[in-house]
């Protein structure tokens, strides 16, 4: 009980900060948007070219901006230490872990309301099933996650900006590749059967990026 | 028993040795000062005894408990104030306080934070964002973060960083009382009048190493100073 109530306290922190500052939620949002309008240009994203390309734009859009915002938050608790503050904290370190991934998911979820109904109303492309949403949920949680994790390596180094992208993009390709596909067959009018390959590799992801971060996260926040 | 038993601690970074073979006791209720040059180590030190950085080799005891096999319970017992504030800008001072109060499941944590604005003198600021702190208001709340959770071992980095001279004088206050209750304290600083004023007992750390260890009755600040520097001298 003692763990969750921790758990919930980082969270409550990292949105009270970001409802003080609003610069993470924001900074994502504008940066969604812009890339929308210019992968809206370069692609001519109508009819069947918005069908088969949106998926990728769309998910694309979220790994970028929630990278953003991932660093952000990281960001954050270097200030000042405040890495240190919640080190001292008597608690298991995964309690960090989960709290930070909890924050993430929920300033990701907060870009994707309003992301898939403006995609869904631009590129006249269904995303507002429920399927895809399912999609959604699973894929940003373990984008969340595993950029979590690895955000928490990246503060630590001198590049810590540069460093994030690296590390965290080519670790989220299976599920990029899993979420991209598994949204595509759904807005074709596949059923969730038809695409249960690709939700069953989201969760498998989903599941392992988050027991590696609980086993690990103790040794990647000690110096 | 003593609340911190260091023996034998060494800690290296790579090739540079930043502690060696470092041993010394704090009991209950002794406050002890470690006074040495820039890059003696004194951070360091901190760091490993706070739990945050993992020492090269040696033993440490922290109320009797190993912080490698009993961490949580090590860490409810340490108060740490670090050369950073620790605190989040983006948060007000009452919402910093009772974040950190949450986190050491204080059970009147409302009235232990409003006690400690109270006593840092930032009761009328509570609602501000911390980042409209000057660094003295700033250093004042990071002061009531380490001792909210009532701490058996506190551990001060240079407390008096700036500090006017109040509340200086409401720190040292503050230091006696917890002493007084018992707290072992182990301050590091660079103001040897304050330090050896404070303190039950000096130590002085040197290239790594704990080269004096006297206690502060005995000591004579023009004769330390002197002491001191020749000690300390590369």
């Amino acid at each position: 009980m003692g763990f969750l109530i921790k758990v919930w306290a980082i969270v409550v922190k990292d949105v009270a900060a970001e409802l003080h500052t609003r610069e993470m939620v924001s900074a994502m949002l504008v940066f969604s948007v812009l890339s929308l309008l210019i992968f809206s240009f370069a692609l001519d994203l109508r009819g069947a070219v918005a069908q088969a390309a949106g998926p990728g734009v769309l998910w694309a859009t979220v790994a970028f901006a929630g990278t953003l915002g991932l660093s952000r938050s990281m960001a954050r608790e270097q200030q000042s230490g405040c890495i240190d503050g919640l080190l001292l904290a008597p608690v298991d370190r995964s309690a960090i872990f989960f709290g930070k991934a909890l924050g993430n998911l929920i300033f990701m979820a907060v870009l994707e309301i309003v992301l898939l109904p403006l995609f869904s109303a631009l590129f006249d492309v269904p995303f507002l099933l429920p399927g895809v949403l399912l999609v959604v949920a699973l894929g940003t949680l373990g984008y969340a996650a595993v950029g979590t994790l690895l955000a928490s390596i990246a503060v630590n180094t001198r590049a810590r900006e540069v460093m994030l992208p690296v590390l965290l993009l080519p670790l989220a390709v299976p599920l990029l590749i899993a979420a991209v596909q598994a949204t595509g067959g759904l807005v074709e009018g596949a059923s969730l059967g038809e695409v249960g390959g690709w939700l069953q590799l989201l969760v498998v992801y989903d599941l392992l990026v988050v027991a590696a971060s609980m086993l690990t996260y103790n040794y990647v926040v000690e110096e | 028993m003593p609340m911190i038993e260091v023996r034998e601690l060494t800690k290296s970074f790579g090739p540079r040795v930043a502690l060696a073979n470092v041993s010394f006791l704090v009991e209950a209720g002794e406050f002890v000062t470690l006074v040495g040059p820039n890059g003696a180590g004194k951070t360091t030190l901190l760091r490993i005894l706070a739990t945050l950085t993992r020492p090269t080799s040696g033993d440490l005891l922290i109320a009797g408990l190993d912080p490698t096999k009993a961490g949580e319970a090590v860490r409810q017992r340490i108060g740490f104030l670090s050369h950073r504030t620790l605190l989040y800008e983006d948060l007000t001072a009452e919402q910093n306080l009772r974040f950190y109060a949450q986190m050491y499941d204080l059970a009147d944590g409302p009235a232990r934070v409003g006690e400690l604005l109270e006593r840092v003198g930032l009761v009328e600021r509570r609602h501000d964002l911390v980042r409209t702190f000057s660094r003295g208001m700033q250093q004042r709340l990071a002061v009531a973060r380490a001792v909210l959770p009532r701490p058996q071992v506190l551990l001060l980095d240079e407390p008096y960083t700036g500090l006017d001279v109040d509340a200086a004088q409401a720190l040292t206050d503050l230091l006696g009382e917890l002493v007084g209750a018992g707290c072992a304290t182990l301050l590091t600083t660079h103001d040897l009048e304050r330090g050896v004023a404070a303190a039950d007992r000096v130590l002085v750390l040197a290239r790594g190493r704990i080269v004096h260890d006297e206690p502060c009755r005995a000591i004579a600040l023009a004769t330390f100073s002197e002491t001191y520097r020749t000690l300390t001298a590369t």
